[in-house]
């Protein structure tokens, strides 16, 4: 127990508040705090669906929750189930092996819901494409709020795709 | 020359690393994997290509690993079948049904011959890998109704999860049967990420097809941009620069300590140790940010390509990467005492999910899982291509084969990947990093083969007209390993499936293509 305490006073708080060197991600981190604050009650909770990506973004949604983004510091967090979520976080193109399960994903969460496609294949199908195997972008299976462009797009990005989902979604 | 006393002509190619290629008839097939099997060897990988518009056949390719080279046969497979293999190397048996399932060749013999990549996205008498399929070709998207194994008998139930999971992982579907909470069987039903990429590879360039290669399991981008650019190196007949070769392994390691340390993280994790994440994430975000601000991308994707790499580094690079080793070194090693001290983890790691020597050995179980039961196989120290042959890599192998020996397997390998990274950025040659692709030869046949930190990926690439490609067939470890996760959760409990699963940590995306 002495080892952990110590290295846990050694490593200090690594989470990134204000003033920091990275001002974008302080604003980022500041707005959409505030935005889940007054909408969602200090709780959005997010089911992520990986529809077939080749897993470089799952990579950043983890790292989302590392010490430096703690996205659970600002409300937010990841819940197993579609029932349980405000919001579907949907990575890769869809491939037609996910189709199905990403439908019923869908509409197994609750409305009113928010959808944000992850990557340059949630966007457009990426270097995948549309084919015998893939369904190309995730809006041509479910309806989609915001895209975040990127291979992989930055923890950064990601939040600020989920911040836009929100304000977009106020509008 | 020959391959021993099966009378089998093959031929070396050209690349940096030893692989010999030859024709085979259908006893030849069988007798040079029974050799291979009872020398020690392994089985690397197996796919098929379609090769009826050069006025020849249906074939089937087998990758052996023996006595320190690679052993590639092609078999023509006229009949549209050739003799299984799965008797004798089990983790074929998935293989030949991904064969079966894209190009319509079976095997002969084969005791399982379910389906395995297709669900319903295309007809089972369409095959997507033929030359004659017409990718436009609208497929119906019907049920997937695939014959799982039924346990039965008094108090048995089955448990069916996914494919989409609990947590931010990727999908597939696990069928598990048991009584309780005690695990009889597990059985994987995968292919759900199956996005046509060896399909895509035929419309691409050879310049093209190194940003595919790099995103067939985005997790090990730099170990499949490698193996891609060595076989494109093979087929062109160059060698990249000095230089570009020791950066590479310089990445290759980056990548491997990367994602060691989110392993262990989340193995600490999943055992109740959330401070184990907090800690070992910390100092994955910490070379991450390294990786975008000394080379453009915090996975390193698209920084290898054909001919060398896109990115140098220059003396404040090194400084930089040095002082970050130091201080991951340390924290390594301490986080590494707390694991090993943890009453609660180690009740947890110990004895979990145990592949045992004997069975790892004869049932295929490679990379590092193989390591941590025993399987001393790493291309990196028994068939060392540049920069490795000077490095002189001090292999890792524990033979707990349990939850513990994969967690202390990755802590020894992070050490192991800092100390060599410490040598190349001590003798890193002065060359250019990049140069010039010449055309490829039409229907050349190259092989990229790199110990990525999951196990090794091949990359079998075949040239088209006009330095297109013709055939690429990406492998990924996780073929091999996948079977072994079924075997490793019998007679653990339910709860420990997502550690066990962790410790693995295999590719989807990899396997599905």
């Amino acid at each position: 127990m002495y080892q952990i305490l110590k290295q846990i006073a050694i490593t200090g708080i690594k989470t990134e508040a204000p003033p920091t060197t990275d001002e974008s991600l302080r604003v980022v981190a500041q707005r959409l705090k505030a935005e889940v604050l007054a909408h969602f009650h200090g709780a959005l909770a997010i089911r992520h669906v990986d529809a077939g990506s080749c897993n470089g973004c799952e990579l950043e949604i983890n790292a989302l929750s590392n010490p430096y983004y703690n996205i659970e510091g600002l409300g937010i967090k990841f819940v197993a189930s579609p029932r349980h979520a405000d919001m579907l976080l949907v990575t890769g193109p869809v491939s037609r092996h996910m189709e199905t399960a990403l439908r019923r994903t869908y509409e197994a969460t609750p409305d009113p819901k928010l959808v944000v496609a992850l990557g340059d294949c949630g966007c457009t199908g990426g270097i995948f494409g549309e084919s015998y195997a893939s369904c190309g972008r995730v809006s041509n299976v479910i309806p989609v709020d915001v895209a975040v462009p990127g291979c992989p797009p930055a923890p950064y990005a990601i939040m600020q795709g989920i911040l836009t989902a929100i304000i977009v979604a106020k509008t | 020359m020959r391959f021993e006393d099966l009378q089998i002509q093959v031929t070396q190619l050209p690349g940096a690393m030893p692989v010999w290629h030859g024709c085979v008839d259908a006893d030849q097939w069988r007798e040079a994997c029974l050799h291979v099997r009872d020398a020690g060897g392994r089985l690397v990988a197996l796919w098929g290509t379609d090769d009826t518009d050069r006025g020849a056949a249906l074939c089937v390719h087998v990758a052996l690993a023996w006595q320190s080279r690679l052993m590639v046969l092609s078999l023509p497979a006229a009949k549209g079948s050739y003799p299984d293999i799965a008797a004798i190397f089990p983790s074929a048996n998935r293989m030949q049904r991904a064969v079966h399932d894209l190009l319509g060749l079976r095997a002969d013999g084969a005791v399982d011959q379910r389906k395995w990549l297709r669900h319903a996205a295309w007809p089972e008498n369409t095959f997507p890998l033929r030359r004659d399929f017409d990718d436009a070709a609208t497929c119906t998207n019907g049920v997937d109704a695939y014959p799982f194994v039924k346990v039965e008998g008094e108090g048995v139930h089955e448990i069916p999860v996914g494919p989409v999971h609990a947590g931010t992982i990727e999908p597939g579907h696990f069928r598990f049967s048991v009584v309780g909470e005690g695990v009889l069987k597990l059985e994987e039903r995968l292919g759900y990420k199956h996005k046509g990429i060896e399909k895509r590879f035929e419309s691409m360039t050879l310049a093209q097809g190194a940003r595919l290669a790099g995103r067939v399991s985005g997790d090990s981008t730099v170990a499949y941009a490698w193996a891609y650019a060595m076989a494109v190196e093979g087929v062109t007949g160059i060698t990249p620069p000095p230089r570009a070769l020791w950066l590479r392994a310089l990445f290759l390691e980056r990548e491997r300590i990367g994602q060691h340390l989110w392993d262990l993280g989340y193995m600490g994790n999943d055992a109740g140790l959330a401070f184990g994440l907090a800690q070992f994430s910390r100092l994955r975000e910490d070379m991450l940010r390294t990786n975008a601000a000394l080379f453009g991308h915090r996975y390193l994707m698209d920084v290898i390509c054909p001919g060398g790499v896109a990115r140098d580094v220059d003396a404040d690079g090194i400084d930089r990467i040095r002082h970050e080793l130091k201080e991951i070194v340390k924290t390594v090693v301490t986080l590494r005492a707390i694991y090993i001290d943890h009453a609660g983890l180690q009740d947890r790691f110990v004895d979990c999910g145990r592949i045992r020597q004997d069975h790892a050995a004869r049932l295929g179980l490679g990379g590092l899982a193989g390591r941590a039961s025993g399987v001393a196989c790493d291309l990196r120290a028994q068939i060392p291509s540049s920069p490795y042959d000077e490095l002189g890599l001090n292999m890792v192998v524990r033979t707990g084969g349990d939850v513990a020996a994969r967690a202390t397997v990755r802590a020894d390998e992070i050490v192991e990947s800092l100390r060599l990274i410490e040598r190349i950025l001590s003798n890193l040659p002065s060359s250019d990093i990049l140069i010039q692709t010449p055309d490829a030869p039409e229907y050349a046949f190259g092989v990229g083969w790199v110990e990525g930190w999951r196990g090794e990926v091949l990359i079998a690439l075949e040239t088209g007209a006009a330095n297109r490609i013709r055939r690429c067939h990406p492998h990924d470890p996780s073929w091999q390993n996948w079977p072994l996760l079924e075997r490793a959760v019998l007679g653990n409990i339910v709860p420990d499936f997502p550690l066990i699963n962790k410790s693995f940590n295999l590719s989807y995306s990899g396997q599905d293509l």
